[in-house]
């Protein structure tokens, strides 16, 4: 197991290496540089602000100064900012993983809840209202929600705040939460449902309900158990996707978080930003699918490493 | 192996009576209300699309002509639905029935168009890989895998900032001046594909891997069909329900993709209107005016939902396994 884990990480470095790459490249090819702006610099200034830090120099020699300052963990300084971009986005990231997170938690706490209703109640009522919900979530995710959620609950009804985010005041956290959540909720609700008719009929199950077990005990020890590891495979990359996917919600709803702060340093070439935020989304989403990796020998113990 | 296999062929194939399963599928996808629904609402907004930025007749105003007071000379600025303006105008007075019109047309177009593209590499790439021996697989695979690691909005936006603002040799500066755009067309239709191709990549590969051991491949082959013919008459056509069911579903996530740049601000360059774009525009006005950005909610919302229902119909329809499976 250790060996796997440790085998995995070193596998992460040629993904961070080809990303890296492909980031570069793509970031020096877009047109217009940090310094360009509608009033020109002096030739002078900009030469002395190149050289301060180190543009000035041929594209490769760049590049290969960036892969030592990352090995060492140094992101560089931001362009727009003049400070650390570790700093920044460090900062920025307080917002957007305490979003990613609460919406995770809300999708998966009613996407189970409403999965298991549905899943146990095969063409009943609750599964057609879990289809319904899951359906409405599925093909309407974040931006479309967000501005229909702000016209029904800020400006008919007047229960929320439009901009910003605040942890812990619902009157911030619950429509980014909702716009954000609700199609990982429907995704999961889809997953459960599935998972849980796959298992209905296992031989396992009969014999638990012919060993005259509690219909609870049934669902809770031998269903859902085994109807987890597929909604365990999914989580993961979804709370990656949360995290590394939440910038249009904090652009409707104005919230100071990586993905904002990406964007506007894809609008104003700040190299250093745009390079720190792609290493720090891939290096959750490596994680990420380590964990779910790692749990599922856990949950299922046919799986050896 | 081979002969052990020889007894279950038949139990596992699908029946080859008449009539044929494409007449089949046709029946179950007719029977099934919810994604007929879908594709009759999916072909009206589609030929309203084309006829509202082909005849003046239904576009009845110009998309981009301002006009900040009407004939009896009254403000004509953000005004509600009327018999004149029958979606009303936004806040320069322009009608909102003409640029939604051309917003809904160039969504389509992207989506479609997008897809397109998505097909031919995803197909292609798929082949390669399921086909073209152990070392083209694994390259094929793992461009595949880091193609999942990077957020895939953020590549489009990526690409489609490199695209733009630029003079290239074939799409040109994506300036928009030029009418109809198809500059800015073009590089968010290949921002997009660029990404996308993916998912249909891995699936026909997953799907060439297992024909390939089917027996009726080996038989062709035994029989002394070149690899192309089989390939082209015994492979590719197997794959095709998949790939149909995935650009159902390709669509309106290309839809969902434009949308979500021109949502930021990064989409077409005004005055030209997309989904994406009026909907960024309407949510700077959403406390005067609500109806600007509830029109082109509701159209996105309503496409993806059409294209969803009636991907989920054509799966159930091409495969009645699965369907079977599922309920």
């Amino acid at each position: 197991m250790i060996s796997y884990i440790f085998r995995r990480v070193l596998l992460m470095a040629p993904l961070l290496l080809a990303i890296v790459t492909i980031t570069f490249l793509l970031m020096h090819t877009i047109q217009g540089g940090p310094f360009d702006s509608d009033k020109p610099l002096p030739p002078a200034t900009r030469q002395r602000l190149e050289e301060r830090y180190g543009l000035d120099k041929p594209l490769p020699e760049q590049y290969v100064n960036y892969l030592f300052r990352l090995v060492q963990l140094d992101l560089g300084i931001s362009l727009a900012n003049d400070r650390p971009v570790r700093e920044l986005i460090g900062e920025h990231i307080v917002p957007t993983v305490q979003l990613g997170l609460t919406s995770f938690v809300f999708a998966l706490a009613f996407g189970i809840a409403l999965g298991t209703v549905s899943g146990l109640n095969q063409n009943g009522m609750w599964d057609y209202v879990g289809a319904f919900v899951s359906t409405l979530g599925a093909t309407m995710p974040s931006f479309i929600l967000a501005p229909l959620l702000v016209i029904v609950f800020v400006l008919r009804l007047h229960w929320f705040d439009v901009l910003g985010w605040e942890f812990m005041n619902h009157r911030k956290m619950v429509l980014p939460i909702l716009a954000t959540g609700m199609y990982p909720m429907a995704f999961l609700t889809r997953i459960t449902r599935a998972a849980l008719l796959d298992v209905l009929h296992q031989d396992y199950v009969r014999t638990a309900r012919a060993k005259g077990l509690s219909e609870f005990r049934v669902v809770v020890r031998h269903m859902a158990k085994n109807a987890m590891i597929p909604v365990l495979t999914v989580s993961g990359l979804l709370l990656a996707h949360l995290i590394t996917g939440s910038f249009i919600v904090e652009q409707a709803f104005a919230i100071p978080g990586t993905g904002r702060e990406f964007i506007n340093s894809v609008l104003v070439r700040d190299y250093g930003v745009m390079m720190g935020l792609i290493v720090t989304y891939t290096l959750i989403y490596a994680m990420m699918t380590l964990v779910v990796d790692v749990m599922y020998a856990v949950v299922d113990p046919r799986i050896r490493y | 192996m081979v002969s052990e296999s020889i007894p279950r062929v038949g139990a596992q194939d699908r029946p080859i009576a008449s009539p044929g399963p494409v007449a089949q599928a046709w029946k179950r996808l007719v029977a099934n209300r919810l994604a007929m629904g879908s594709a009759i609402i999916l072909a009206v907004l589609t030929a309203v699309a084309i006829l509202g930025n082909t005849s003046s007749a239904v576009q009845r105003h110009d998309p981009t002509a301002q006009s900040y007071t009407d004939a009896s000379g009254a403000d004509n600025t953000d005004r509600s639905p009327n018999r004149d303006y029958w979606l009303g105008t936004d806040g320069l007075g322009r009608d909102m029935w003409a640029r939604m019109l051309q917003a809904t047309l160039f969504s389509l177009r992207i989506g479609i168009g997008a897809e397109a593209v998505v097909v031919v590499i995803g197909i292609s790439l798929g082949l390669a890989a399921g086909l073209g021996g152990e070392r083209t697989d694994r390259i094929i695979v793992w461009i595949t895998d880091l193609a999942y690691a990077f957020p895939d909005i953020l590549m489009i936006l990526l690409i489609r900032q490199v695209l733009f603002g630029r003079e290239w040799p074939v799409l040109g500066t994506g300036s928009p001046q030029i009418p109809g755009l198809p500059s800015a067309l073009l590089v968010t239709i290949i921002a997009i594909s660029i990404v996308a191709w993916v998912t249909i990549c891995r699936l026909v590969r997953g799907q060439i891997l297992s024909l390939r051991e089917q027996e009726y491949v080996l038989a062709a082959r035994a029989a002394g069909a070149s690899p192309w013919r089989v390939v082209r008459v015994h492979m590719l056509p197997n794959t095709l329900s998949t790939v149909i069911v995935a650009i159902t579903f390709g669509i309106p996530r290309n839809i969902f993709a434009e949308a979500a740049i021109a949502f930021i601000g990064l989409g077409v360059p005004p005055p030209f209107a997309s989904l994406g774009s009026l909907m960024s525009d309407g949510r700077a006005h959403l406390q005067t005016n609500s109806l600007l950005v509830l029109w082109p909610t509701i159209t996105v919302a309503m496409l993806m939902l059409c294209f969803t229902f009636l991907g989920d119909g054509l799966r159930d329809a091409l495969d009645p396994r699965s369907a079977h499976q599922r309920r």
